[in-house]
C-alpha cells in the first residue's frame, strides 16, 4: 500500500434516525488539499466527519483511504488521522501539559515534556502549561485541544468547528498551522462558520444541503 | 515520537484514572463510606446477639460490597464520554479492549480494593473468627474484580442513556449472584469447618473467565453506544 495518501469518498449516504441527511456524495482529497464542508445547521456536517473517522457507518457507499476501505484498515488508518470534534477531550482536573501528554499516550505515542511544552507555547499558552484546565477560558481550552494536532504528526486532519471560541490571533495561528500542514503533504477537511483563508492554497468547498 | 507498547498503554490508562481520582477524591470516598454505613447499620438494627450476627456476617458484607460497587459503576465511562475523551480512545491506533482493561483495573483499585481492606475491620462488629476474617478478605479479593468487570459491560451498554445509573444496577446485579453465592459460601464453610476448595475454585474460575471476556465485550458495547 505504498501509493500517495488519498481519501476517497464514493457515493456515500448517511442517515440520522430515519432522516436521510445526504446521499450520493463523492469526493477525493489528496495530499496538500484543503476542503471546507459547508451547510446549514443539521445538514450533516458533523455526521460526515464522523463517518470519515469510522464512528458512523454510511448507509450506502464507501470511504477509502489509499484505495482501501477504512473499515478494513483498522488501526493503521487511525495513526494517519487526527480528529478534533466539538468536544475538546480534555480533563478539567489535569493541567494543560498533563492533558497533552495523556492524549498523546492514549493515541499511542510517548512525548517528552519538551515536545509537549513546545506545542503548548506554539498555541500561545505560555505560563498556562501547569495550570489546571478548569481555570482556563473556553478559547484556551480549545487551544489545548488543538495542540494535539502539533504532536501527533497525523497526515489527515479532520476538524469539526476548529475555530469555535478562538480569538482573532488564534484563528490566524490556525491558518498558519493548516498552511504548514498542507505544505508538508498533509490534508485537512474541516467545517466552520467563520471565514478562514490559508495563504497560497486553493480551498475546495463541499456544500451539503 | 516513540510508539507505546500494549502494557505501556495499560499502565498509562491506570495511572491516568488514578490521578484523576486523586484530584477528585469525593467520588472514591462515597463508595467506601456507603459500604461502612450499610454494614454498620445491621448490628444496630438486628440487635447485639453474637450468634445471629456471626451467622449473617458474610452475607451482609457481601451484599453491601455488591451495592457499594454499583454506586461507582455509572461513572466508569461517563466522564470520558461527556468530555469527548472516549471518542479519542476509539480512534486510538491501539486495542480498545486493552484500554477498557486498564479502566477496569483502575476502577477496581478505587472502588473494590478499599472495600477489601476495610472489610476485616467491619467484620469485627459481627464477632467473626480470625479464620473467617481471612477467608472474607481472600474471597473479596477474588470476587470484587469480577464485579468491576461485569459492571464494565453494564456501564458501557447504558452509556448516555437517561437514568442509566439505575439501569446499570438492574442489569448487573443479577449477573453478580453467582459471585455472591460462592463468596458467602466460602466464609460459611470456614465457620462450619468444611472445605473451601470448591468455593474458591469457582470464584477463581469466574475471575479468569471475566478477565478474558469482559474487556472485549465491554469494548464492543462501547462501540455500539458511540454510534
Amino acid at each position: 500500500m505504498q501509493q500517495t495518501p488519498k481519501l476517497e469518498v464514493q457515493e456515500i449516504a448517511c442517515e440520522r434516525g430515519d432522516h436521510r441527511l445526504f446521499s450520493g456524495l463523492s469526493f477525493t482529497l489528496s495530499a496538500g488539499e484543503l476542503m471546507q464542508v459547508q451547510g446549514a445547521n443539521g445538514s450533516g456536517k458533523t455526521t460526515l466527519l464522523r463517518t470519515l473517522c469510522g464512528f458512523v457507518q454510511p448507509v450506502q457507499g464507501k470511504v477509502l483511504w489509499c484505495g482501501q476501505d477504512i473499515q478494513e484498515w483498522d488501526d493503521a488508518y487511525h495513526t494517519e488521522m487526527c480528529y478534533l470534534g466539538h468536544l475538546n477531550a480534555i480533563k478539567d482536573e489535569l493541567s494543560a501539559l498533563e492533558n497533552l501528554q495523556m492524549s498523546a499516550g492514549l493515541a499511542g505515542y510517548t512525548v517528552t515534556e519538551q515536545q509537549a511544552l513546545a506545542a503548548l507555547r506554539r498555541m500561545g499558552l505560555q505560563r498556562r502549561e501547569h495550570l489546571p484546565v478548569r481555570v482556563l477560558s473556553q478559547g484556551q481550552r480549545r487551544r489545548v485541544a488543538l495542540a494535539r494536532l502539533l504532536i501527533e504528526g497525523a497526515r489527515l486532519w479532520i476538524l469539526d468547528e476548529p475555530l469555535a471560541a478562538l480569538d482573532v490571533g488564534a484563528v490566524g495561528l490556525m491558518q498558519e498551522l493548516i498552511g504548514e500542514h498542507l505544505s508538508k503533504g498533509g490534508m485537512t477537511i474541516f467545517t466552520t462558520h467563520q471565514p478562514l483563508q490559508v495563504a497560497g492554497v486553493q480551498m475546495r468547498q463541499l456544500a451539503l444541503s | 515520537m516513540n510508539k507505546l507498547s500494549l502494557f505501556g498503554l495499560l499502565g498509562l490508562v491506570v495511572r491516568r484514572d488514578l490521578l484523576l481520582a486523586m484530584r477528585r477524591r469525593a467520588d472514591v470516598l462515597t463508595t467506601l463510606i456507603f459500604f461502612v454505613m450499610v454494614v454498620s447499620l445491621f448490628p444496630l438494627g438486628v440487635g447485639p446477639e453474637p450468634e445471629m450476627l456471626r451467622k449473617m456476617s458474610s452475607g451482609v458484607l457481601w451484599v453491601a460490597a455488591l451495592l457499594a460497587s454499583m454506586l461507582s459503576l455509572p461513572r466508569m465511562f461517563s466522564a470520558d464520554y461527556l468530555d469527548g475523551t472516549l471518542e479519542q480512545m476509539m480512534l486510538a491506533p491501539q486495542s480498545l479492549t486493552m484500554l477498557v482493561l486498564g479502566k477496569i483495573a483502575a476502577h477496581w483499585m478505587l472502588s473494590g480494593l478499599p472495600l477489601v481492606l476495610i472489610a476485616p475491620v467491619l467484620g469485627l462488629q459481627f464477632d467473626m473468627s480470625p479464620q473467617a476474617l481471612w477467608m472474607l478478605v481472600l474471597v473479596l479479593l477474588l470476587g470484587t474484580p469480577v464485579l468491576s468487570m461485569i459492571g464494565a459491560i453494564g456501564a458501557a451498554l447504558t452509556l448516555g442513556l437517561r437514568g442509566g445509573g439505575v439501569l446499570v444496577s438492574l442489569l448487573v446485579l443479577p449477573l453478580c449472584i453467582p459471585v455472591l453465592i460462592f463468596g458467602t459460601g466460602a466464609v460459611e464453610a470456614v465457620n462450619s469447618g468444611m472445605s473451601v476448595v470448591s468455593n474458591l475454585s469457582f470464584l477463581g474460575a469466574f475471575l479468569l473467565f471475566a478477565l478474558v471476556f469482559s474487556p472485549f465485550v465491554a469494548a464492543q458495547a462501547l462501540r455500539i453506544s458511540m454510534e
